[in-house]
This record gives C-alpha cells, structure tokens and sequence, in this order.
C-alpha cells in the first residue's frame, strides 16, 4: 500500500500538449504511470504519444474513466481548470502551477471541498509512489521504494532530502510534495493522519518552511494522534522577518512562522528535528 | 505589493468609505495650501512603507497652515527606518470619540476571507491580540457566496458597535470587502476606524497590500508602485526574472528551488554564525538555469560589496548538472569575479558537470561533494579572506 496514488491510478494531464505538459507527461509514462490522456481546450481529437487529448475534463472523465488530474496550465488559467477537474468528478486533483492569486485558490479550495474533490498544491512537485507511479515533477533518480512517508512543501529540497535518504538505503512509501503557496488544498496535517493509517508507512519526513503555521498544526497533530516516528527539518531559520523567500507563503509575519517557533514545536512533540537536512537519514535510523 | 497610506485610503474612498478630505504633497508650499485650504487642525503624515511613523516624528498636528509648513519641512527628507520621505499626507484634524479595528485579510489555515474588527482600535493588532484577545471579533467569509447581510449584523452586535452606527458600519464593512476582493488584496485595514464626536464613521488610517500574483489584472494598481524603499539589487532582479532578497552577510547564495536556496543561507549560517559569517541573499535561479540567467545572477549577486564569497548549490532533478555548469563557466567568464566560489552540483549527471568544472582548471573555484561540505568551505573561504 501506499497514500494517494498507485499502479492502478488513471491519470489525465491538463495541459498535456504544453511545453511543461508534455515533457512531464512523458516522464511520467516513463515511470510507469498510467497515463489515460490529457485536455487541452481547442485541441480535442489529437493524440498524444497514443493517449486521447479531449477538450473539456467532462468528456475526458467519462471517456477514461481517469480518477486522478495534474494542472501544468499557466496561473492565469489554473483555477478554472481546477474547478473544471472536480466537476468533472475526479478524486484527487494535484497543480502544479505557481503564481496562482490567493483569492482564485480560495475559492477553488471551496468548490473542491463542496465536490468532495481532494486537491495537492498548487506550487507544489506533485506526488510518487516509488516503484508505482508518479504524478507531478518528482524525478525517479531521487527515490526508491520503502517504508518512510515524505511530505514537504517545497521542491527541490524534497529531491535533496530524498537523494541522501536513497544513498543511506532508505526507501520511501510515498512522497507528498503540498506546495509552498499560502493557501493549498492538503496541509501536513492531513498528510501525516494518511501516513499513520498506512500499515507500509512506518516512519514518516516532514520538511516544512518559515510562513504560517501549518508545522504547529503538523506539531500538535504528532503529538496527539500519531504512533510513528517523525523526523523534521525547518528551513528559513537565517530569514528575516516580513519578506518573502521565493515561495509565495514563507514570509515571517507579524512575529508569527518563524522557523525557531516551529522548531520547538515539532521537538515538544517529540519529533526529531534535524538542524541540517543531510542528517534526516540519520535521525531515521 | 503594499500601498501607501494615502493610496489605500483613496482606494476605500473609491468604493464608498468616508475618508478625512486630505490631499498629498511633495513639499512644504504645497503643505501651506493644502492646510489653508483645510483652515483649522490639520495632521501631516509621512508616507512611507514602515511601521512606527509616529514615534519616529513623521506624524504631527498642526493648528494652522503655517505650523503645517514647518512640520513638512523637517518631515520631507526625513530618514525613517532607513527610509527617505518624499511625500506627506495633509488630513484635516479629526474628533475622535473612538477609535476602532477593522480588517479583512486571507486566513491561509481556513482558506477564507477573514473579517477581524475591535472597538478597541488604534494599537497595533498583534498588541492587541496579545493583551485583549477578548476584545477581537473574528468571522469568516465564504469565498464563493461572499459576506451576507446577518454577518454584518452579527458583526456590529458582537463587537458592541453602538446600534445608532450600524447601518454605517455595515456599509463601510460591504464596502471594504468588496474593495478587498475586486482589488485582490492580502490585506484590506482600517486603523483607526474613527467614530467622531458627531457620530461619523471615517476611516482615518489605512493600509493595503496587494497579492503580487494578481497584478497582472490590477494595472491601476500596479501603475502607482513605489519602488523608492527596494534596493536597486532587488528590482533588477525583479526585472530580470529572478527571486532575489538582499541581506547583510558574507556569502553569496545561487540555488534552484526556494526551499532549497532558505536552506543554503541557514547551512552557511549554521556554520559560520560563531564568525559573524552569513548569507549574503536569498536567491532562486529557477528550473531552467541557462547561461545567461546564471550570469545576470552573478553580477546582481556580485554587485554586493560585503559578498567575499558565492556559492552555487545545484540539485538536479530535471535541470541537468552538465548544463548548469556550461552556464556557471560562461556566466564566470563574463562576469570575471573576484571572489571565491563554492560549486556543489548534485543529482541529474553530477559527475559531468563537476567534470566541466575541474577541467576548466580556475583558481578560486571550490568544489564541494554535499551541502554540508559546500556551506562549511564557503565559511573557510570567508574566513581566509579576511
């Protein structure tokens, strides 16, 4: 087992005959996900290495019968497929797409709670299962197969973190990239709850940012209600406050998301924080 | 992007939210005008993108136009917080009864709207969280149906409005949210939300900020940026594409991935903090890293005269480290910098592009297996410099 995809996921790529679409989309059929085919608006009848492209999410779903959706379309574009995706009725919808304006996330993030629709991201890497599927950026080299679950809001530091796991002969359920924008459809919290239920998963890697305070909530969450052991990492330690760290959500405001706060929330919780992140496959052993 | 007092006050006027009849100025003549216009108290404002104005003398009252002049005189040019004054606001003189909290921000946890008011206005909202948190009405707003008429209701009730301002304030909040939403602010505040001595509600401070990711559909906004409190630094990267903070330590960071890149400074930071040795800047070279984005992040990176040091920290995933190093050896030979560098490329055809770089055979270049081998060399490398 695993969380949120496997094997038997049937995806569709909006977007699949951009740029960024169909490199990944590619990728992805690579890696041995079963790609089902994609939508483009204006598009519908072509093919895309042997898969349908449809016009619309509605005809796509219906004729795939695909339970799973990447967004790669530009932010200006991305809310309306978002919503398009959970009417269309799919279950798990992950965006990749960064720069989406916050009030178009809320409303997205309501419209999917109303659809039942679970949604990852946006500005996030997307989801792998190592040795099933992947549905986003995550490249193959940086995992393999085991038993610690990774969720993380940010990019490249998951692959880096992920790389020197791999290197130490620790393997992964499944990695969660939830994105690093401050208002996303899946937080830590619902994360790590999937990973306690999931009997494969047995510990888990939280790296989580400055901004917010989603970690606290990860933080409570751990202490309550979770068996298994966590090991964290907290970046933005040297930020300064009230500016902004690239992601549109890490930015110490008001007093309020510093790492140092988080820190010692997550290690109150018993959580092993790392102060480097190439120790995490230390603290997991 | 944040407005200025001025800009967020004229902006509330705009959808319907009194605001005192006061004018903007650039020097003390036009203070004088402004103020006989308004004959009688009349208040000069700095405008400037700090917290604490007042207490450090950028606010002051006037009793006439000539006292408003000499006000604006020590005020233009002022210094706050590192910050030049180059425009004041002249409001007329208010008669304050009360002052209130009104705000309307985005709750990230919620993913909502969120209305905060007080009747205890005037201070600062975290100040007043953290001393009256009792005295704080929060209500959240469904983004799809937007704010409904028994929320303001409930609103005015709960905070203890008084029932002769609540058809006003009921306004003001319908007012404000729709400012909030159409003008896709993070931030939409009023304070203070003054009631005066004849029972008026005017907002007599404000301030917005706007979703960065939203200007493309906000071009009257985006026309009024003021750039003047930005380094230099910082808007050429802007300009150039490229994430770019400017700090006060040694060591220049160029990293993909904005986690990444926070990471690196705190790694630099780790190790050199006993020295009083730090990160330099934030900065993210995005996915695709090709030469010449490389080479105009060094040279923004290099305009900084306290870096002694830069250091790259590349983890390929789907960047090639091949590339990545094409474009580090062409934006070095453009660049010709003469500080150290530290490279540390990892991941995605590594061993080619550490290949790249130690075959170019260039002093001062520093290779690093991992990042904690990267961030303790940068440090050395401080450190030996002096």
């Amino acid at each position: 087992m695993s969380i949120l995809i496997d094997k038997s996921a049937r995806v569709l790529v909006q977007g699949i005959t951009g740029r960024q679409g169909a490199f990944h989309a590619r990728l992805m059929m690579e890696y041995g996900t079963d790609v089902v085919g994609g939508v483009t608006p204006g598009k519908g009848g072509e093919w895309f290495e042997g898969k349908p492209v449809f016009d619309t999410m509605r005809m796509a779903v219906e004729t795939t019968n695909a339970d799973v959706s990447l967004v790669t379309v530009p932010a200006r574009f991305a809310a309306d497929a978002l919503m398009e995706a959970a009417d269309a009725g799919v279950k798990l919808v992950i965006c990749l797409t960064e720069h989406i304006p916050v009030a178009d996330m809320m409303k997205v993030l309501a419209f999917c709670r109303r659809r039942g629709t679970r949604l990852i991201g946006p500005n996030c890497p997307g989801v792998m299962t190592p040795g099933q599927a992947k549905v986003g950026i995550i490249p193959a080299m940086v995992a393999t197969a085991g038993n610690v679950g990774v969720v993380s809001k940010s990019g490249t530091l998951t692959y880096e973190v992920g790389f020197a796991m791999k290197n130490a002969g620790i393997g992964m359920s499944t990695i969660v990239g939830i994105g690093g924008d401050p208002v996303i459809g899946t937080t830590f919290v619902d994360i790590l709850e999937m990973f306690e239920n999931d009997p494969e998963t047995e510990k888990v890697a939280l790296l989580g940012e400055i901004g917010g305070s989603a970690e606290i909530a990860a933080a409570d969450f751990i202490k309550n209600s979770m068996t298994k052991p966590v090991a964290a990492f907290v970046a933005g330690r040297s930020a300064p406050p009230g500016k902004r760290m690239g992601h549109a959500g890490a930015i110490v405001d008001g007093g309020e998301g510093s790492a140092e706060e988080k820190i010692l929330a997550l290690e109150a919780a018993g959580a092993r924080v790392a102060a480097n992140p190439e120790e995490i496959p230390g603290l997991l052993n | 992007m944040k407005l200025h007092e001025y800009q967020s006050k004229f902006l509330f006027r705009d959808y319907g939210i009194p605001i005192p009849q006061g004018q903007v100025a650039a020097s003390p003549a036009e203070v004088y005008d402004i103020a006989s216009e308004i004959g009688g108290i009349a208040v000069v404002k700095a405008q400037v993108h700090v917290g604490g104005r007042g207490k450090a003398g950028g606010v002051k009252l006037a009793r006439d136009a000539e006292e408003a002049r000499q006000h604006a005189e020590n005020i233009i040019g002022m210094n706050i917080k590192g910050l030049t004054v180059e425009r004041v606001l002249v409001d007329p003189g208010v008669d304050i009864k009360q002052e209130i909290y009104l705000a309307i921000t985005n709750d990230r946890g919620a993913g909502k709207p969120l209305i905060i008011t007080s009747m205890e206005g005037g201070m600062d909202i975290e100040e007043l969280s953290r001393e009256r948190p009792d005295a704080i009405i929060r209500e959240h707003v469904d983004p799809i149906l937007g704010l409904q008429d028994f929320q303001k209701t409930f609103i005015a009730s709960a905070m203890g409005m008084p029932r002769a301002q609540w058809r006003a304030f009921g306004k003001i909040l319908s007012s404000l949210y729709l400012c909030y939403s159409e003008r896709d602010a993070e931030l939409a505040e009023i304070n203070p939300l003054v009631l005066t001595g004849q029972g008026e509600l005017l907002a007599v401070d404000g301030k917005v900020i706007i979703d960065d990711n939203a200007l493309y559909r906000q071009p009257a906004l985006t026309a009024e940026r003021d750039t003047s409190g930005e380094p230099d630094s910082e808007r050429q990267a802007r300009e150039a594409g490229i994430t770019y903070i400017k700090l006060d330590g040694q060591i220049g960071c160029m990293v993909n991935g904005a986690g990444l890149a926070m990471t690196s400074m705190d790694m630099t930071k780790l190790y050199g903090d006993a020295d009083g040795i730090g990160p330099a800047n934030f900065l993210d070279i995005g996915g695709g890293a090709s030469p010449g984005q490389v080479a105009a992040a060094l040279r923004i990176i290099l305009s900084d005269e306290n870096v002694k040091c830069v250091l790259f920290n590349i983890f390929g995933g789907i960047t090639r480290c091949d590339e990545v190093a094409r474009g580090i050896l062409t934006a070095y030979n453009e660049v010709k910098p003469d500080v150290p560098m530290v490279i540390r490329l990892q991941g995605t055809n590594a061993a080619e592009g550490n290949k790249l770089i130690d075959d170019a055979r260039i002093p001062n270049l520093i290779s690093a297996e991992t990042l904690t081998e990267a961030a303790q060399r940068a440090v050395a490398a401080v450190k030996e410099g002096g």
